[in-house]
């Protein structure tokens, strides 16, 4: 398609300053990347955040395996570092919580605390928190002994026995940090002796870590204390048995849950509640993409997180890019307008497109021509339902609406398409 | 902000008339490091009215167990002395403080 001078002036709306081209939602790293591709592509790109940008791998304070940054980096730092970066390139950071969404008008609108922002396309990086144990005490406890997060509150518990729940890579990677700090930190798993979720690495050195205590086959079912954590009651899935055990501090690691509560109503979710995306991060719906924990996924990890970012920053700009372009030449346009969907690779196929060429330049007072690669355009095939399988195809918009089409290309054919003699 | 520790925590809070406001914090706690020029801003405002305090964890982890302070951030209030409200969590934002403040400044 064709860009000419004048339709580039004409943009609405663009001078309005809290219309956004990218809108993402959330800070942590896959909204981080998003930001670096988006705002690099010269998209005016914000990201809103409620809170301080990083997200859960903020709270990670040991982030080992980020190709790159090896032993010694810090999630703090490294979301810092990405954040920096972001704002490098023009990212605009706001700091406020999002209320609701209207993910379907257009623009898409989003509603804050502190105003209403307007986007022609969003990425929900809004990520995970941690799933609760939903035991008794767990609650009223919170800060009180019960934590979530090794990072923050570790040092408070020096010489002090924890114990952690379960045995996924961060219950097996954040006990192994809380050795430092607690007197005694005790793993309940709730699988057999020996078997962990956690990756091999971390497991192998956990296991030979002397401070570690493992408790195997079990689950906590009440955490006890009058103001401050005193014991957890465990129960032997094996035999039945209960239990109390004397603890200061319960870390819950058990695996997290999707902050989609916001848009489950509009977007398409499994049955946990995470977003269903394709390849290219797209959701059920136009313009709007997912990325991060948010999104149901094989690996939730800093750097998928941050490829997700960068695939659904991509695939929005050219979004943007392609609904603009359209909204200009064809929905907008005077004259009644012809599309030729044509593939490139297609030669018999390219040589009609020039018959629609002629065709369309001999009659140029009364039509014009938009011709679409419709192996690289996500818009048509989406709205129109044009796959490579139809090409090449021939549309008549009259005033942005589709009147007519047709597969066989001719002289005949293009006449009566256009009523033109 | 009173920079308190284990020495002087009877001295400026548990003696102390009025409202204060106590920020426990810790060098490896980010959100208690990014809160604290916003604490530090509501003093300003508020100053005036009531005291404003902060508490290092690392160096006084007794005191804060003590005070019943087991995560991080955490903003405790008391009156006269007296243990009054408490807000903490990761999720915490400067405008909860606020809001805090206000109802119990009145």
């Amino acid at each position: 398609m064709l860009r000419s001078p004048e339709n580039i002036t004409q943009k609405a709306g663009e001078d309005m300053d809290n219309l956004y081209d990218l809108l993402i939602l959330g800070g942590g790293p896959a909204g981080l990347a998003a930001g670096v591709y988006g705002a690099r592509a010269r998209m005016k790109t914000g990201i809103i955040e409620k809170g301080r940008p990083g997200g859960q791998a903020a709270t990670t304070e040991e982030l080992e395996n980020y190709p790159g940054f090896g032993r010694g980096t810090t999630g703090p730092g490294l979301m810092q570092a990405m954040a920096e970066h972001a704002a490098q390139f023009g990212a605009e950071f706001i700091t406020d919580t999002v209320l609701s969404l209207d993910l379907r008008s257009n623009p898409k609108s989003i509603t804050g605390r502190k105003g209403e922002y307007l986007a022609k396309s969003v990425i929900v990086a809004l990520g995970a928190q941690p799933r609760m144990l939903k035991v008794t005490g767990e609650g009223r406890l919170r800060g009180k002994g019960v934590s979530y997060c090794a990072t923050c509150d570790a040092e408070l518990f020096e010489e002090l026995d924890v114990v952690v729940v379960g045995s996924g890579d961060a219950a097996i990677e954040e006990a192994e940090y809380l050795t430092k700090f607690a007197e005694k930190v005790t793993i309940i798993v709730i699988h057999e002796e020996g078997k962990v979720d956690a990756n091999q690495a971390s497991a192998e050195r956990a296991f030979r870590n002397p401070k570690l205590k493992w408790i195997w086959n079990s689950t906590v079912t009440r955490i006890n204390g009058e103001e401050l954590v005193e014991s957890v009651t465990l129960k032997n899935l094996k035999t039945g048995e209960e239990w109390d055990y004397p603890t200061n501090g319960v870390f819950i690691f058990i695996g997290t849950v999707p902050n989609s509560e916001l848009v489950k109503d509009q977007l398409q979710v499994n049955p946990q509640g995470y977003i269903i995306t394709d390849e290219k991060m797209g959701t059920n719906l136009e313009g709007v993409f997912a990325a991060g924990d948010v999104r149901d996924k094989y690996l939730r990890q800093v750097i998928t997180a941050a490829a997700d970012g960068a695939i659904a920053a991509v695939a929005a700009e050219k979004y943007v890019h392609e609904t603009e372009l359209w909204e200009q030449e064809v929905l907008q346009a005077s004259k009644p307008v012809v599309v030729a969907y044509y593939d490139p690779t297609d030669m018999a196929g390219n040589e009609k497109i020039i018959l629609v060429d002629q065709f369309v330049r001999d009659h140029n007072d009364q039509l014009s021509l938009v011709k679409v690669d419709a192996t690289r355009n996500e818009l048509v095939a989406r709205r129109y339902q044009v796959t490579p399988d139809k090409l090449p195809l021939v549309h008549l918009f009259v005033q942005g609406q589709l009147q007519k089409q047709t597969q066989t290309i001719t002289l005949e054919s293009l006449k009566e398409l256009t009523g033109i003699a | 902000m009173i920079e308190v520790t284990k020495d002087n925590f009877d001295q400026e809070v548990r003696n102390s008339s009025g409202l204060v406001m106590v920020d426990w914090w810790g060098p490896k706690c980010e959100h208690c490091l990014e809160l604290m020029p916003h604490v530090e801003e509501l003093e300003k405002r508020y100053g005036d009215r009531m005291k404003f305090c902060k508490v290092n964890t690392a160096g006084n982890r007794r005191l804060a167990i003590g005070e019943k302070v087991l995560g991080l951030p955490a903003m405790v209030f008391y009156r006269d002395g007296q243990r009054v409200a408490e807000l903490s969590g990761q999720d915490l934002m400067p405008e909860d403080i606020e809001a805090k403040i206000k109802e119990l400044i009145d």
